[in-house]
């Protein structure tokens, strides 16, 4: 099976890292995966995204025109992407920043206050993992214990071990919340 | 299965070199390959190899002459610009008979352009961007691991033909992750020897390494000397791939990413019942025209898609002559087209 999501949200909201830890632990997971990048100047200041396409067979197209999952970040993210979301996917809201409803009847709408929750662990920026501990709890891409080894090594390959336990903590916020 | 790696094309084209026994890289930066050159500027060194960040294009394609020239195997990599400000110094490496590996990692065009994929530069790597009646081997890759083997293949089949190779990927290829099996370096000692390389005349004849005679009859014979050299490569080192063309009604002339995202049209298409297939040429030049004519005689429509105005298409054309159909759609400007886009296409032309 193929399932692909597109993050999107800020610069500076942690979604290009979010993506490469989703593709890492889908490839940890066994899986095949692609990760591609949004890399033009959108990024700066504006939405930058990332769309990782996870699947049991070689992927072939990296380019995704119907995301079984979108996590959306924040407002324009949601306004570009939710009309691509495939019928019957998933799509992932920080309602901490987006307070309009979703005008589609035809997708599972998973909110969570990724803000908020942050606030409450203590640590902004770790509003991405929560992102991706939500939304493997919404989609099951990677299993729980899969993101989390994942996650620390990746922090810990890049001289921020100390950064792994807060952002477990995230990862397990962002899953019970979803 | 060995280990593998989540690496982007750029940091796999750049790792393979070095596994290539790449001991020269000399490049100058542009977006998107940045990450192949800083890939190379953390490395190199480290292993006692050679990096310089060139003052221009044009130094640092005039560097891997130099380097070539003295018999080692040496790479540049640039972008669609910084690649036309290179043609001069790729004609000199074709008429000196240089081995040289450069990587095109192409960009929207024509003039600065952007910085969103394309494959506007077709062109110019397979009918030769400089001047004088050349050709350099081109690879075109359609994943990130098959960007690292044929990076490996062009030392080879540089040195083995002396002749400059390029790989000619894009923006997309350069900036996506995947899982990567790294190939295994290679032993230097299966390096070609380079008698002919001008590395210190102590002890014999001096090397001397030219692509330039005032006499037109011996710049005649050095260029049908490279013409041989060229019918030798078409012979000998055609590569392409098809894939579910046996039964195929329609087929998808695609290389690159492009192929890749063909890849998912044929299986999408199929599920509707459309009988599509995908012919994926490796080598752009030398251009596989022969299994292609053979396969557009059992095909009623070719349908070239690329990410540009259709510069392949030229070279699908002088294949297919007049067997079957040959419709074109393609994308400009760092516009990738979708699977649905190409989808749609070949609903107006299947069946």
């Amino acid at each position: 099976m193929e399932r692909s999501v597109v993050i999107a949200g800020f610069g500076g909201q942690g979604v290009i890292l979010a993506g490469k830890i989703l593709a890492q632990a889908g490839m940890d997971h066994g899986l095949e995966v692609t990760w591609l990048p949004s890399y033009g100047p959108e990024m700066r200041g504006g939405t930058a995204n990332c769309t990782v396409v996870t699947s049991d067979s070689p992927v072939g197209s990296p380019i995704v025109d119907e995301p079984s999952a979108l996590v959306a970040m924040n407002r324009p993210s949601l306004d570009k992407f939710a009309a691509l979301v495939v019928a019957g996917g998933t799509i992932l809201v920080n309602s901490s920043l987006i307070e309009a409803p979703i005008e589609r009847s035809d997708v599972r709408v998973v909110s969570v206050p990724l803000n908020a929750l942050a606030a409450k662990i203590g640590n902004a920026r770790t509003i991405n993992m929560i992102a991706l501990g939500a939304l493997i709890k919404a989609t099951a891409i990677v299993p729980l214990e899969t993101l989390k080894r994942t996650m620390e090594k990746a922090f810990e390959d890049s001289g921020k071990a100390k950064l792994v336990a807060v952002n477990i903590q995230a990862i397990e916020e962002g899953y019970n919340a979803a | 299965m060995g280990k593998r790696d989540l690496l982007r094309g750029n940091e796999v084209i750049a790792e393979a070199a070095i596994r290539a026994g790449c001991q020269c890289y000399f490049a100058y930066p542009i977006t998107p390959q940045a990450e192949l050159l800083e890939h190379m500027a953390r490395n190199m060194p480290r292993l006692g190899r050679t990096f310089v960040q060139a003052e221009s294009e044009i130094a640092a394609v005039s560097m891997v002459y130099g380097a070539a020239a003295a018999g080692v195997r040496t790479m540049t990599s640039s972008s669609s610009p910084g690649i036309s400000l290179k043609q001069e110094g790729i004609s000199y490496l074709a008429g000196s008979n240089l081995p040289a590996v450069i990587v095109n990692v192409v960009r929207g065009g024509p003039g600065l352009g952007d910085i969103a994929p394309s494959q506007c530069d077709y062109f110019q790597a397979t009918k030769g961007g400089g001047h004088g009646d050349y050709h350099m081997i081109v690879l075109a890759p359609s994943t990130v691991p098959e960007a690292g083997e044929l990076t490996m293949l062009a030392f080879e089949l540089a040195d083995r033909y002396r002749t400059p190779v390029m790989i000619l990927t894009d923006g997309l290829l350069g900036q996506m992750m995947e899982p990567v099996e790294l190939p295994e370096p290679i032993d230097p000692a299966s390096i070609p020897a380079k008698p002919w390389a001008t590395t210190g005349a102590s002890g014999r004849d001096p090397n001397i390494i030219l692509s330039f005679d005032l006499d037109p009859e011996v710049l005649r014979q050095m260029n049908l000397d490279l013409q041989a050299k060229y019918r030798r490569i078409e012979e000998a080192e055609l590569r392409y791939e098809e894939t579910m063309t046996e039964d195929a009604d329609l087929v998808i002339a695609a290389h690159g990413t492009m192929a890749r995202i063909a890849e998912t049209v044929v299986r999408r298409a199929r599920e509707e019942g459309l009988k599509v297939g995908l012919f994926r040429p490796i080598t752009v030049w030398p251009f596989p025209y022969e299994p292609l004519r053979e396969l557009s005689s059992h095909v009623s429509t070719v349908l070239t898609v690329e990410m540009s105005a259709g510069q392949m298409w030229e070279d699908v054309r002088l294949a297919v002559a007049e067997r079957a159909a040959t419709p074109f759609y393609g994308e400009m400007g760092g516009i990738v087209p979708t699977p649905r886009d190409i989808l749609s296409e070949v609903r107006k032309h299947a069946g």
